[in-house]
């Protein structure tokens, strides 16, 4: 709590000497969500849209959407490896980091396909499609089980063994001490 | 040196081996005869300056993913032309219409505000010179063996300076009003992969700026247009080009850009999250990689930059590292800038391997390999600063002198960090 404190000094400061200057319109609610196409996903699973899906869903899918650039078993070659050959070490070469080993959230999967995939014309998935992708891809990782399905409620329950590596970098902690992983 | 010293000279070039003198061979070069060319809306370059161009691997998957490097061995200067600023582009370059953008801020706020592009060039602006670099510059140097004919531009070309003017993001947060719980803002581009990133408040509060002016004029649309935050002394990645959103949070996004690319690998295995600030780092640009030098006097050049502050001293070695003098300092000597160094120096025609070394205001002293490979694994990806030595061989042809590390063999590399098109070999 502490550690805390300068920051919620600054932010007090912020808020009460904030003169402003009345530029800019308040949105509505509707208004906000229109905007909201590609919703920022939290690792609590904030943001994440209703819908789910499953391994074979997604087997489909991927068939069809990603793996001309991905590989038919998500191997990689000419785009990024998607599913982890091996464990994570310091001397595997970059190449090979993949969602199994380097990955540290699920809910990033679901943020990231949503918004950016396929590369060629993204925001084009349904949020089904796009849970069914991430289903597929964490069973392809020997991550869940093959009857995993993949929703608001189970992606953020889902422990990534990359998380267990990941850590804030020591200048990091120094000069922002209230910093912390979800 | 009179007509008999230079053939002398000359003489004992060529029998020490192959480096050159060249006179200056007379030419009258008279004013031009006929009126020139008339007045023009737009400059151009000379046409005799088209070869300076940003390099772009040629081995690169997409050319919508990809990096393309600033030509630091044929620039000198702080400032980086628009058209030469580095480039680095998560899914192509969006063309925005600045009739049609909006900035959005919603999220842990008292009020969620839409701002239109006229609305913000309202508001109070600063202008402050910075560099902005990429996290994955210097990524060739993960290479080992090095890679012999690594130019000063592929070395470390993922850097630029310019002029930025905008709106401090401390005056949008204002207006919008923080709840007390806001820890961190999100911001998300408006390019096909809406690119997103999570910088803390305090570091938002601090001199984040959210700018529309790229050396006084609008913004290169590969470089934001018409408007990106700049988020000073930080890895590029984190200052979000063609910014549509800002959402305050109490918690990061762990986005892609922040969690599978963009995270450092550390000799035990461990991942560090949230690297953001730029180490320091020098490069000489010129005699460098690629290029040919004569006999005589040269100014050695190049540039420094570190992400903690102002560059403090500029050390260079002409003698393989064994004794260190330092660099005069071109001015302005500029917060999170681009800096000059200049060194006079007269090559003996020996072979001999030249190098710099930067030491910021904060005492942070550019390592070399060896140190570099202590604090960051072999598989690493991003941040690589160590010392750029360039290796002057008695033709006087200049190529990488970077020591090769004892011990065991990289596995080979067939990507990298920024899409694999940094390691571009």
């Amino acid at each position: 709590m502490v550690r805390v404190l300068p920051l919620l000094v600054l932010v007090a400061l912020a808020l009460a000497f904030a003169e402003r200057l009345g530029l800019g319109r308040e949105l509505t609610p509707e208004e906000l969500r229109a905007y909201d196409v590609t919703p920022v996903v939290l690792p609590d699973g904030r943001g994440l849209p209703e819908g789910e899906g499953d391994y074979a869903t997604g087997f489909e899918i991927y068939a069809f959407e990603c793996a001309s650039c991905h590989g038919p078993n998500g191997e990689g070659a000419p785009f990024d490896r998607l599913v982890a050959a091996e464990p994570f070490s310091p001397e595997l070469p970059p190449h090979r980091f993949a969602i199994g080993n380097y990955w540290p959230y699920a809910t990033t999967l679901f943020d990231y396909i949503y918004r950016a995939m396929p590369f060629q014309e993204p925001h084009r998935l349904s949020a089904d499609e796009v849970y069914a992708l991430v289903a597929y891809l964490l069973v392809e990782n020997g991550i869940v089980p093959e009857d995993f399905v993949a929703s608001r409620e189970t992606l953020p329950k889902v422990r990534m063994p990359a998380r267990e590596r990941l850590r804030i970098d020591p200048l990091t902690r120094e000069l922002y001490p209230w910093v912390e992983l979800p | 040196m009179d007509r008999r010293g230079f053939l002398k000279t000359l003489a004992a070039a060529l029998a020490a081996g192959s480096a050159r003198v060249i006179a200056v061979e007379f030419d009258p070069f008279p004013p031009a005869p006929r009126l020139g060319k008339p007045l023009s809306p737009v400059g151009e370059r000379s046409r005799f300056e088209a070869h300076v161009r940003r390099y772009i691997s040629p081995n690169l998957p997409s050319l919508h993913t990809g990096a393309a490097f600033a030509p630091i061995s044929e620039l000198d200067g702080i400032i980086h032309p628009g058209g030469l600023h580095f480039e680095r582009d998560h899914a192509g370059v969006p063309e925005i219409d600045p009739k049609k953008w909006r900035l959005v801020i919603h999220g842990l706020v008292e009020r969620p505000l839409i701002f239109d592009l006229e609305t913000l060039m309202r508001m109070p602006t600063e202008s402050r010179i910075y560099f902005i670099e990429c996290a994955g510059n210097g990524q060739n140097g993960y290479r080992e063996p090095p890679e012999p004919t690594l130019t000063a531009t592929r070395s470390r070309g993922l850097v630029s300076g310019a002029e930025w003017t905008g709106v401090p993001l401390r005056i949008l947060l204002e207006e919008a009003g923080l709840k007390p719980e806001a820890r961190w803002v999100i911001a998300e581009g408006a390019d096909a992969s809406a690119w997103v990133r999570s910088i803390p408040i305090d570091k938002a509060l601090a001199d984040v700026l959210v700018a529309f002016r790229q050396n006084g004029e609008a913004l290169r649309p590969e470089n934001g247009y018409p408007v990106r935050l700049v988020v000073p002394g930080w890895e590029g990645s984190i200052q979000v080009k063609w910014l549509r959103r800002i959402l305050i949070s109490d918690q990061p996004a762990m986005s892609k850009g922040e969690t599978s690319e963009y995270t450092d690998v550390r000799p035990d295995g461990t991942v560090d999250a949230f690297t953001w600030v730029m180490e320091p780092q020098s490069i000489i640009t010129r005699p460098s990689g690629g290029q040919r030098i004569e006999l005589g006097f040269h100014e050695i050049r190049g540039l420094a930059w570190s992400g903690f502050g102002r560059i403090a001293r500029v050390e260079v070695s002409t003698d393989g590292g064994r004794t260190w003098q330092a660099a005069r300092l071109s001015e302005p000597v500029l917060d999170r800038a681009l800096t000059r160094f200049t060194f006079p120096w007269r090559w003996d025609g020996k072979e001999t391997v030249i190098q710099s070394r930067a030491i910021d205001e904060k005492g942070n002293v550019q390592p070399t390999r060896e140190e570099f490979f202590r604090r960051w694994a072999r598989n690493n990806r991003y941040h690589y600063n160590a010392i750029q030595a360039w290796r002057i061989r008695s033709d006087g042809g200049v190529e990488n002198g970077d020591p090769p590390l004892a011990g065991t063999r990289l596995p080979p590399l067939a990507a990298g960090g920024c899409g694999g098109e940094v390691l571009d070999g």
